[in-house]
């Protein structure tokens, strides 16, 4: 590194004299890069790829799921994103009570997702059922059919809640 | 020739409130389906009991709804599909819950029952344990070497559940099929034996994003059927509520089409104005998308304290930007991509009765706040109407109705009145019926209470209408803008998924 990089807003104080191709401490470079390279492997390192499962939701937690997209959760800068198919996702975020007609869609989703994976339930009804345990049409919670790591109750969640989730799964992620 | 007026003032009536319902035989039942095409009538919704086929009309010249029955005999009633195209999708759900068969319907393939649950038709006297087989759902290519793009039921962005086949002859949609019923709940059956404050609970959770629409229609329909009225106060709440209900869903909606149109202004603006609408519904009504807050007698709790201001300093805040989202939408970008897109033909919007923005964006003036839903009375919400029925047309259609139900807001905000906010139900048998203006267009729910419980009930969503539609609008369309005139559309799939 032969520049010091600028990042100032404001113009240089004229009172001191700036030489662009003067040397640069080392030790400082030194200890900038360990720090960089330390931060890098926690906060860089580690993302999630999610690819969301409806099981037989009302579109609740659809509309607070699509919500962390907002400027204000923004849920890109903490590394989590949603993807198209399971395929390319290590977490499969399920929402909706396990109705039996998409019974076979979400063990397809899950087969088709590659391992290592997480299993989010999001919502009081992916959780157990809900209000609607008990229907003929309902199998209950999703962990009746695939393996769940992690619940994320409410009707809907709100997104901020959801987003602590993720986070947490995050972190979780980041150890392993 | 008999009009369908005379075949229904001739028959006896059964007491329903606040529309008597009619009992006809057989021919008098196909007779009306038969006068209904020429006289316009709509077909709002058709459903059955263990005993009855039942259908809601509306006289679109008298501006009255008309409940009409017919006796279930031998399990078979007369089908109205040969007449009303839109009544096939609802034929075949009353053949999956009841088991009662349409007798000359054009479609008998199954609608909601997939060969999975336990028991088939769930909802008659005596459901049938299930027999082996998968029923065929869908009607197939019909034709070799035709490419097919399917589509869910479960999709890659967040959205509900649904199956959508194009048949695909290049990169142009030859055929659309949709295949629903995924995410049915049973809702029906849960809703039964119910106390009706304990039924709301599922009412509120048919549509997300119509639960304050659903809930009214519920409870109204629930008072008719009692003879009540909600206090004045609750009656204001509820408009207030149903109001931010639809500016948030018409947010949604410009956030998502922006972003399928890669407009990321108009996405980042419409998400963070809807999610600032959000947090004011929470402080002042506890919910966020304010689910269970309206109930049977009234509203579950009074607006908080400094609720209203904190609602309308939101709403202050989306009034501030709605010019700016509105150029955006006449702007380059958006203008171009969605000018001509997903062009709805007024005649089959009309027939199928298509209400909502895609009605209204189609020429079809109709919104039940202006004409039937109870308690807008002084408020009186304007109207606007397109004729292009394409994709420009719905989303300035949804920056209109935004606009004009920011003022709806601060007017029954204003205008609060004071007093209690629920009142006691009586332990009353009675049939009642109401609507309600929801996001996607007009719900209808009937109900029959037994000394105070829900002895059958029947919810009609918007997407009754809005699907055939669909269906029909994505032919010929290209398949690349399948996905954005879908969201164009709004097309929901729990709330007929019952």
């Amino acid at each position: 590194m032969t520049r010091t990089p600028q990042t100032g807003g404001g113009p240089p104080n004229p009172g001191e004299s700036i030489d662009p191709d003067g040397s640069v401490d080392p030790e400082t470079t030194e200890s900038l890069s360990a720090r960089l390279e330390a931060a890098a492997q926690t906060r860089l390192g580690r993302s999630l790829a999610i690819r969301h499962v409806n099981t037989g939701s009302c579109n609740g937690c659809e509309l607070e799921l699509r919500a962390l997209s907002n400027v204000l959760y923004d849920l890109e800068r903490f590394g989590l994103r949603f993807v198209e198919s399971p395929r390319h996702a290590d977490v499969l975020l399920v929402t909706g009570p396990l109705t039996r007609n998409l019974r076979t869609a979400l063990e397809q989703a899950w087969d088709a997702t590659p391992d290592p994976k997480w299993v989010v339930a999001v919502g009081d009804c992916a959780v157990d059922g809900g209000v609607f345990k008990g229907s003929y049409a309902v199998l209950g919670g999703t962990g009746l059919s695939i393996p769940v790591d992690l619940t994320i109750s409410g009707c809907p969640p709100p997104p901020a809640r959801i987003l602590a989730g993720l986070r947490s799964l995050l972190e979780a992620n980041a150890r392993t | 020739m008999t009009t369908a007026s005379d075949i229904v003032s001739t028959a006896e009536a059964e007491i329903c409130r606040p529309w008597l319902r009619h009992i006809l035989p057989h021919a008098g039942w196909t007779a009306l389906a038969y006068a209904s095409v020429a006289e316009q009538w709509i077909l709002l919704a058709h459903w059955a009991d263990t005993a009855q086929a039942h259908a809601l009309f509306l006289d679109p010249a008298a501006l009255t709804v008309v409940p009409v029955s017919t006796p279930i005999e031998n399990g078979c009633y007369p089908a109205l599909s040969p007449f009303l195209p839109g009544a096939a999708w609802y034929e075949r759900m009353i053949h999956d819950l009841w088991g009662h068969a349409a007798e000359g319907g054009t479609d008998a393939r199954p609608w909601l029952d997939h060969g999975t649950w336990p028991h088939a038709r769930p909802m008659a006297t005596r459901p049938e344990a299930r027999s082996a087989g998968e029923p065929p759902l869908l009607a197939g290519a019909g034709q070799d070497g035709a490419m097919i793009l399917p589509h869910g039921p479960i999709w890659g962005r967040l959205d509900e559940a649904a199956h959508l086949r194009l048949t695909l002859d290049g990169p142009t949609i030859q055929r659309a099929e949709a295949l629903l019923g995924f995410t049915h709940k049973g809702t029906l059956t849960l809703m039964r034996g119910k106390s009706p404050r304990a039924a709301a609970r599922f009412a509120a959770r048919l549509s997300a994003d119509a639960t304050v629409a659903h809930s009214v229609a519920f409870a109204q329909a629930t008072e008719s059927a009692m003879d009540i009225g909600a206090p004045p106060r609750a009656a204001a709440l509820r408009i207030v509520m149903m109001e931010v209900e639809r500016i948030a869903a018409h947010l949604d909606n410009l956030a998502e089409v922006g972003r399928l149109a890669d407009a990321q202004t108009v996405r980042t603006r419409c998400g963070l104005l809807r999610e600032t609408l959000l947090q004011a519904s929470e402080t002042a009504f506890g919910h966020r998308l304010m689910m269970d807050c309206v109930v049977p007698g009234g509203v579950a709790t009074d607006i908080a304290e400094g609720g209203p201001e904190v609602i309308l300093r939101a709403l202050g805040a989306i009034a501030s930007q709605l010019e700016s989202v509105r150029r955006l939408h006449d702007g380059a970008v958006l203008s171009s991509r969605l000018s001509g897109l997903g062009r709805t033909g007024a005649q089959l919007a009309a027939s199928l009765g298509v209400g909502g923005v895609v009605g209204r964006a189609s020429g079809r003036a109709f919104d039940v706040r202006s004409l039937l839903s109870l308690g807008y009375g002084t408020l009186t919400p304007r109207l606007a109407v397109r004729t292009n029925g394409d994709a420009a047309a719905r989303q300035h259609l949804r920056i209109f109705e935004i606009e004009e139900s920011l003022r709806l807001v601060s007017l029954a905000l204003d205008a609060l009145p004071d007093g209690p906010v629920t009142v006691a139900l009586p332990h009353v048998s009675g049939e009642g019926i109401a609507c309600a203006e929801s996001v996607r267009g007009d719900v209808w729910h009937w109900l029959r209470l037994d000394h105070g419980q829900i002895a059958a009930a029947f919810p009609r969503d918007p997407g009754w209408a809005l699907w055939p539609l669909a269906e029909r609008v994505l032919e010929n369309a290209a398949a690349d803008d399948a996905d954005i005139i879908r969201a164009s559309f709004a097309l929901p799939a729990s709330g007929m998924d019952l």
